[in-house]
């Protein structure tokens, strides 16, 4: 059986509405990406310098990443000569499978939880701007309506405007928010909010933290010190650290990830603004450069379309165009 | 992210093998350019971008004559500096401004881009020249935004025109606009809410306020982090409401910024602002000379030596290196330099726009220049009395178990600074016999700032890492 019809098996399997959820939010990738690709295949059928360097151009378009382009068109070129190959044609399955291969992980990309009875810490990290504070109103909102008992803490006590921003979220998903006024430590915020947690035995804390751009020192340390005031109250959380990404940003997200991985202990990665642009590939880039799981990825602005990142909804909504052509050729 | 040669390293990497040869062939262009193709690349220059500069670059590196004082990776360079500076805009564009007062100013783009922050920054700077901006609210989707406005408003002073969300903002945009003439605002900034090139109907409702305001700038607030799609952001928001300029935003972080190229490259627009900090104070006209060099990778000097100018005292400086060159040095004028040199800004920001620097960072993994090994630098050398500042000599053990106690140190670390104070003495005075009485002018300022600092950093002193 091939790798697609496997996958849409297994995708079968799954909720429709969630499936229609990435199909949408990356549609736009997948024009750039996937189908660019295949017109460039059947446009050039002899695979030549030229070639190459339009699939280059393609994939790094597409925000794939330097690095990781150099390296698949390397991958590619080798195989070429393997296996003899001469048709462009017979490029595309092997480079479909090395992109589904670097977007397959073993990692499980589920939100961790703290056992039965304790109370679950989920730290929001990222650069300014990225869309914090409203992934953590739409995963509020998510949690809730699982039917958890979730609390938020306005750890973004900078930036003019973000506590309110929070508060609008609260009162919009029906949970409370833990705040100081404007411009106190934000590590004072976050134990108040540790300690409300206890006593109101919440399931879920989820805290705000300020935008940061990743090379501040002082304000990576002051992250570092929310961390450890969350450790000293409840010694297994955070159980998640998600940095936030902005999917339009270019090749400064590794950087990002990287730095605050090293800083926060980042566990996880979330993607936001996936819809609206066509660099679905820095999933690519981040998952062959960088170690850290896509947990969740936000596919547009209403509130149900924050998703638990999931690579073979990721594949399958990327490549829909292949596959229906592929059960076609088998139908005749 | 792979660490980051700059792109003049790697140049004369390939040109090493051609030392001495008269002329540039197209094989050694082309090598070249493959190397200045991924550099822009890395820098998210947009692909297309990419491919014509190179082309045009191409061009005119061919058959170029290489005099004797230049490596041929430094012809290469030159015109490719030269090239990209003249893409980014050559000169800094002026805000403009209106025959007739209020000078209406429109800010647009995507979300998260920091339209309302560098709204606030930007009447900040107008407030800076004597003017008097009024900020309109026009975001009435995003949670909280007025109210981020209205507290922008509030710490720089400036009235803030807000309807709640609740009223369209083409109402609250005309509303606006009419209370900036009724009250004498000669600036009015309009902060609009972040949207998607693609979305069609907020977009509609910008028209709209476009018609109604009819703005003398419409600025797109760009994230100098952007990816390859900031091209798409860019054409798609200038065809619908030519804009006039690009604010570039979240640029005191570690990327190479190529976007302001491809927006630039685009929209033919120039890049007007720079927003370089989390301060109010932090918008700055932008300087597309220098935006060039960061894309390659080439550091800021040019900003460093500006600020440098700025900050420390020619006086001063003067003063202090006849007294370097007497090696009459004491404590007192460490204490001044360290002052002078700190006025510069935080060190590691310092460091950030120096060539090379980028690189020596990534590899000594997080080199962090600890500002409080600076403070405690500093309060030994508060603590010694006047004539210890001026006769280093004089502190004995003793002395030295006192200044640590005053300073709440251990003798170690006063031993420790002792040592580095006298081995830059000591280097000082060679150093001045090296060079002679007459050393470059002009530059003296920042080379006694810089020889200050490396004195503090030299290799005995470590940094916590």
């Amino acid at each position: 059986m091939s790798f697609f019809k496997k996958l849409k098996e297994s995708i079968a399997a799954k909720t429709e509405a969630v499936t229609n959820v990435f199909k949408e939010g990356l549609a736009k990738t997948r024009t750039a990406l996937v189908e660019k690709v295949e017109e460039l295949i059947t446009r050039r059928k002899k695979i030549d310098e030229e070639f190459y360097e339009e699939l280059e151009e393609i994939l790094i378009g597409a925000d794939v990443g330097v690095t990781t382009v150099m390296q698949l068109i390397d991958e590619l070129r080798d195989e070429v000569k393997k296996r003899k190959i001469e048709d462009a044609a017979e490029l595309q399955p092997v480079l479909s499978e090395k992109l589904v291969a670097m977007l397959k992980g073993e990692d499980n990309p589920k939100l961790a939880y703290a056992p039965e009875g304790e109370i679950t810490v989920y730290l929001f990290v990222g650069v300014n701007g990225v869309g914090k504070t409203t992934t953590i109103g739409k995963l509020a909102h998510k949690l809730k309506s699982e039917g958890k008992n979730v609390l938020l803490a306005a750890g973004d006590t900078f930036r003019a405007g973000a506590i309110e921003q929070l508060e609008v979220w609260g009162e919009r998903v029906g949970v409370d928010v833990i705040k100081q006024s404007s411009g106190s430590d934000p590590a004072a915020v976050i134990y108040d909010a540790v300690q409300a947690a206890k006593q109101r035995k919440v399931d879920v804390l989820i805290c705000d933290t300020a935008g940061r751009l990743q090379n501040k020192t002082n304000l990576m340390e002051e992250l570092n010190k929310i961390f450890r005031v969350i450790q000293r109250e409840l010694p297994s959380a955070p159980h998640e650290v998600l940095l936030v990404l902005d999917a339009t940003t270019g090749q400064n997200a590794l950087s990002q990830a990287k730095l605050f991985g090293e800083k926060s202990g980042v566990t996880g990665l979330v993607l936001t603004k996936l819809d609206g642009t066509a660099k679905g590939g820095i999933v690519i880039a981040i998952r062959n450069e960088l170690n850290l799981p896509v947990k969740l990825v936000g596919l547009g602005e209403k509130m149900g379309d924050l998703q638990e990142f999931d690579s073979e909804q990721f594949v399958h909504a990327l490549f829909a165009g292949l596959i229906q052509k592929e059960e076609q050729a088998e139908n005749n | 992210m792979a660490a980051f040669e700059s792109l003049t390293s790697r140049l004369q990497s390939v040109f090493s093998k051609l030392k001495g040869k008269g002329k540039v062939t197209e094989n050694d262009v082309t090598e070249a350019m493959r190397e200045v193709r991924l550099a822009l690349l890395e820098a998210d220059v947009n692909f297309k971008v990419v491919k014509d500069f190179i082309a045009k670059v191409k061009e005119q590196a061919i058959g170029l004559e290489v005099s004797k004082s230049f490596t041929p990776g430094m012809v290469i360079i030159d015109i490719v500096n030269k090239e990209l500076t003249e893409l980014m805009g050559g000169t800094q564009a002026k805000l403009a401004k209106a025959n007739k007062p209020p000078t209406v100013i429109m800010m647009v783009g995507l979300q998260g881009a920091g339209k309302t922050t560098s709204s606030g920054k930007l009447a900040r700077l107008l407030q800076k020249s004597n003017h008097k901006p009024l900020l309109v609210a026009c975001d009435i989707y995003r949670p909280a935004a007025i109210k981020q406005l209205q507290v922008l408003g509030e710490q720089i002073k400036a009235p803030v025109f807000a309807m709640g969300d609740q009223v369209s903002p083409v109402e609250i945009a005309r509303n606006g606009l009419q209370f900036a003439k009724d009250n004498g605002h000669d600036y009015i900034i309009f902060d609009t809410a972040g949207r998607l090139h693609i979305d069609e109907a907020l977009m509609d409702e910008l028209k709209q306020i476009h018609a109604i305001v009819n703005p003398d700038e419409v600025l797109l607030v760009v994230d100098a982090m952007t990816g390859q799609d900031a091209v798409n952001v860019a054409q798609s928001f200038h065809e619908q409401l030519e804009l006039t300029g690009v604010v570039l935003t979240k640029l005191d972080g570690d990327t190479r910024g190529g976007a302001a190229l491809s927006v630039k490259a685009v929209t033919g627009k120039p890049i007007k602002f720079a927003a370089m900090g989390e301060k109010i104070d932090s918008l700055e006209p932008f300087h597309p000379e220098r935006m060039a060099s960061r894309i390659l990778g080439m550091g800021d000097m040019l900003s460093l030596i500006e600020k440098a100018q700025a900050g420390i005292d020619a006086e001063k400086a003067a003063e202090m290196e006849r007294k370097m060159r007497n090696a009459e040095f004491t404590f007192d004028d460490f204490l001044e330099q360290m002052e002078q040199v700190r006025k510069l800004g935080p060190l590691d920001q310092i460091m950030d726009m120096l060539p090379g620097m980028g690189k020596l960072k990534g590899n000594m993994k997080d080199m962090k220049v600890d500002e409080r090994q600076l403070a405690r630098v500093e309060a030994i050398v508060k603590s010694m009395t006047k004539e210890e500042k001026q006769n280093p000599d004089l502190l004995n053990h003793s002395r030295r178990k006192r200044v640590a106690a005053g300073s709440g140190v251990t003798v170690v670390e006063v031993n420790r600074l002792i040592k580095q104070f006298d081995d830059m003495r000591k280097m000082m005075k060679q150093f001045s016999s090296m060079m002679g009485p007459n050393g470059p002018k002009g530059m003296k300022g920042l080379k006694g700032g810089k020889k200050g600092l490396k004195g503090l950093m030299g290799k005995n002193m470590k940094f916590p890492f």
